[in-house]
């Protein structure tokens, strides 16, 4: 991005600085109001499971919509048209996975961590070191990827764009997260989310309203209109690109049709193993909350990309992709300038200050569900044994949020200007192989044993990283991370396809050459308990 | 309790609703993806104005995820969540 930093800045720095500005002093004061109690583990952890399912529904849209499914979906659909659609789609269906099959039982079964399902009859050490390992590489991948972003924000928004003047953002961004999240607990994250989900979903929702207006509510005109300003544009590539069907990103080759497949199945089967996702079911009081919180996620998530549908499309048709593309920040500043076209420099400081707290939001999350991963799964059981204060474990995590957060902000910097947009992809085909099988598994299928979660979790984290590493995504062409090496064999660069069918076979083979049968006892009691909630953990009294 | 008729009866009504669903929308979702993939003519088709088919499946997988949201919930509440509670009460009392 930061290649064509110099081209165009959009409206005005200081506006929109002071409006993000202006969201930081909001959401600082609501969290230091909302955390005068994070003393105990379950208040730091989890908010002292006191949320609603609809205030958690609203976080988890707030954890959900980063600002890669904000600018970078809707700049998709303004540029790709249809393709862009496609991903949207993948990240919405993904939630009924979560629905059906694990939020209701994950609550009732665990405490605060995907591990704590996976440990309940499996062995303890083995099994929450693997899934803190999954854990802490999935929220590390997806963490990088936003930290990252920031900085191509940076020089779009704020007319920043030398090195050092993006990357003391990106720091500040670091700093204020690991604030966020020290001072907040997973109660003050959440409210941060909260604030931002309602403002992002307002902002998206108040464009494509006006966008609608100016078409006399009639779809059909914007869709034309979109096709006649791409077929107008002056890169024949682009030009060429019917974007009312599918096939303008991805419909190239046989290979670009497969790697298309492998990308929606990793963003519908990775949704319901990622772990700052997971994590939030623990913060309501009940499965039936958590139920209520995944309908309000679906609702919100929903409407949400039917708005960046009209807004990709409507960008297209106002804006029109030279502009969008000879801007900073490229395809991802399609949403600003349809902003600034439709609002002026007002609503496109608010919407440029929204993607921001976008990014805060997010990290704070992935941060929190990171750090509590390490304190209860590897510090406390694996190498403590169970013998610490859960005064301890908050300890633990908070050191581990700021190690955390610094190692984002150095990475950051560093990656900064990197083409490395297919980190989300990886986080999302990471969380599908390694996590999502084992679930599932330890959830439904009463013979799942150690070695298969072990195989299956570990086959699959391995898997993912390798090929991605040998695939386009990394080297091998003109847009690959190290694009002056040769190392690919690989012929795609989402890795899904393989990786998670693989896991899911690596669970059933695992198990069945294993004599290990598990104590039914055990495995009968958490089975009424993940249905019933029977000694689930209960929410902490006020 | 495991084996108890009630607990029982809960745990095959959960999984005769949410497996046959969650294959229903897999496939279906496979489908659209299958078809966005190779399928680009047919899904170029106009319907009415610039609306085409591929918009209109499309659209129909944001009406499918909102209908089966809808139709668990309605059976949650009433199928599943009498019958936990009663196991629940049946365990541990009634709640104070």
């Amino acid at each position: 991005m930061n290649l064509l930093a110099a081209t165009q800045t959009v409206g005005n720095p200081v506006a929109n600085m002071a409006i993000f500005g202006l969201f930081v002093v909001v959401t600082m004061v609501v969290v230091i109001r909302a955390s005068k109690r994070n003393a105990t583990a379950d208040e730091f952890f989890t908010g002292g499971r006191a949320f609603s399912g609809p205030q958690n529904g609203i976080a988890i849209a707030g954890d959900y919509l980063s600002a890669a499914s904000f600018l970078g979906i809707a700049g998709a659909i303004a540029v790709y048209g249809y393709d862009g659609f496609l991903y949207s789609i993948g990240f919405l269906v993904a939630w009924l996975v979560a629905l059906l099959l694990v939020a209701e039982l994950l609550r009732n079964t665990g405490k605060f961590t995907m591990a704590d399902v996976l440990s309940f009859r499996l062995k303890q050490r083995p099994v929450r070191l693997a899934a803190a390992t999954t854990t802490l590489t999935v929220s590390l991948f997806y963490l990088l990827a936003q930290m990252a972003g920031a900085g191509g924000l940076v020089a779009l928004l704020m007319n920043i764009n030398s090195r050092a003047g993006q990357s003391l953002v990106i720091a500040v961004v670091g700093v204020l997260m690991i604030v966020y999240v020290l001072v907040g607990g997973m109660k003050g994250t959440t409210w941060v989310q909260i604030i931002k989900a309602v403002l992002l979903i307002a902002g998206a929702g108040f464009m494509t309203v006006m966008v609608l207006a100016k078409f006399g509510l009639n779809f059909s005109e914007i869709l034309g209109s979109a096709q006649t300003a791409i077929s107008g544009a002056t890169t024949e590539g682009v030009a060429n690109r019917d974007v009312l069907a599918p096939g303008a990103q991805y419909g190239g080759s046989l290979t670009s049709q497969i790697n298309f497949i492998s990308l929606a199945v990793a963003l519908v089967l990775g949704t319901a193993g990622l772990p700052h996702v997971l994590m939030r079911f623990y913060t309501v009081p009940t499965a039936k909350e958590a139920r209520r919180s995944v309908v309000w996620a679906i609702a919100l998530i929903g409407a949400f990309y039917l708005f960046t549908l009209v807004l990709g499309y409507g960008a297209a048709a106002l804006v029109g992709p030279d502009r969008i593309l000879g801007a900073a920040g490229g395809v991802n500043s399609a949403a600003p300038l349809l902003a600034l076209e439709l609002g002026g420099v007002v609503l496109l400081g608010i919407i440029s200050a929204v993607a921001f707290a976008t990014i805060l939001a997010v990290v704070a999350g992935l941060t929190i569900t990171a750090s509590a991963s390490f304190a209860h799964d590897v510090y406390a059981s694996v190498l403590k044994s169970h013998n610490v204060t859960e005064a301890e474990q908050v300890k633990v995590s908070r050191i581990t949020a700021v190690v955390l957060g610094i190692l984002a902000i150095g990475l950051g910097i560093l990656a900064n200007g990197q083409n490395i947009a297919f980190l989300v992809a990886l986080a999302f085909a990471v969380a599908a192989a390694a996590n999502l099988p084992t679930i599932v598994y330890s959830l439904y299928w009463k013979r799942f044993n150690t070695r298969g979660a072990l195989w299956s979790m570990y086959g699959g984290l391995i898997s993912t990283i390798v090929l991605i590493v040998f695939s386009p995504a990394v080297s091998g062409t003109k847009t690959s991370m190290i694009a002056s090496a040769d190392f690919a064999w690989f012929p795609l660069a989402n890795p899904g396809i393989v990786s998670i069918p693989l896991a899911f076979a690596l669970g059933i083979i695992g198990t069945l050459t294993s004599k290990d049968t598990g104590d039914p006892a055990i495995a009968a009691e958490m089975e009424v308990r993940s249905l019933t909630g029977v000694g689930a953990e209960k929410a902490v009294a006020h | 309790m495991q084996a108890s008729p009630e607990f029982q009866d809960l745990r095959s009504r959960l999984r005769r609703f949410v497996f046959p669903m969650t294959a229903f929308f897999l496939i279906w979702y496979g489908i659209y993806v299958l078809l966005g993939a190779f399928a680009h003519d047919f899904m170029a088709t106009r319907l009415f104005g610039n609306v085409n088919v591929g918009l209109i499946i499309g659209l129909g997988q944001f009406l499918t995820t909102f209908v089966i949201t809808g139709l668990y919930v309605r059976f949650a509440n009433r199928e599943l969540d009498p019958r936990a509670e009663a196991i629940r009460n049946e365990l541990e009392g009634p709640l104070q």
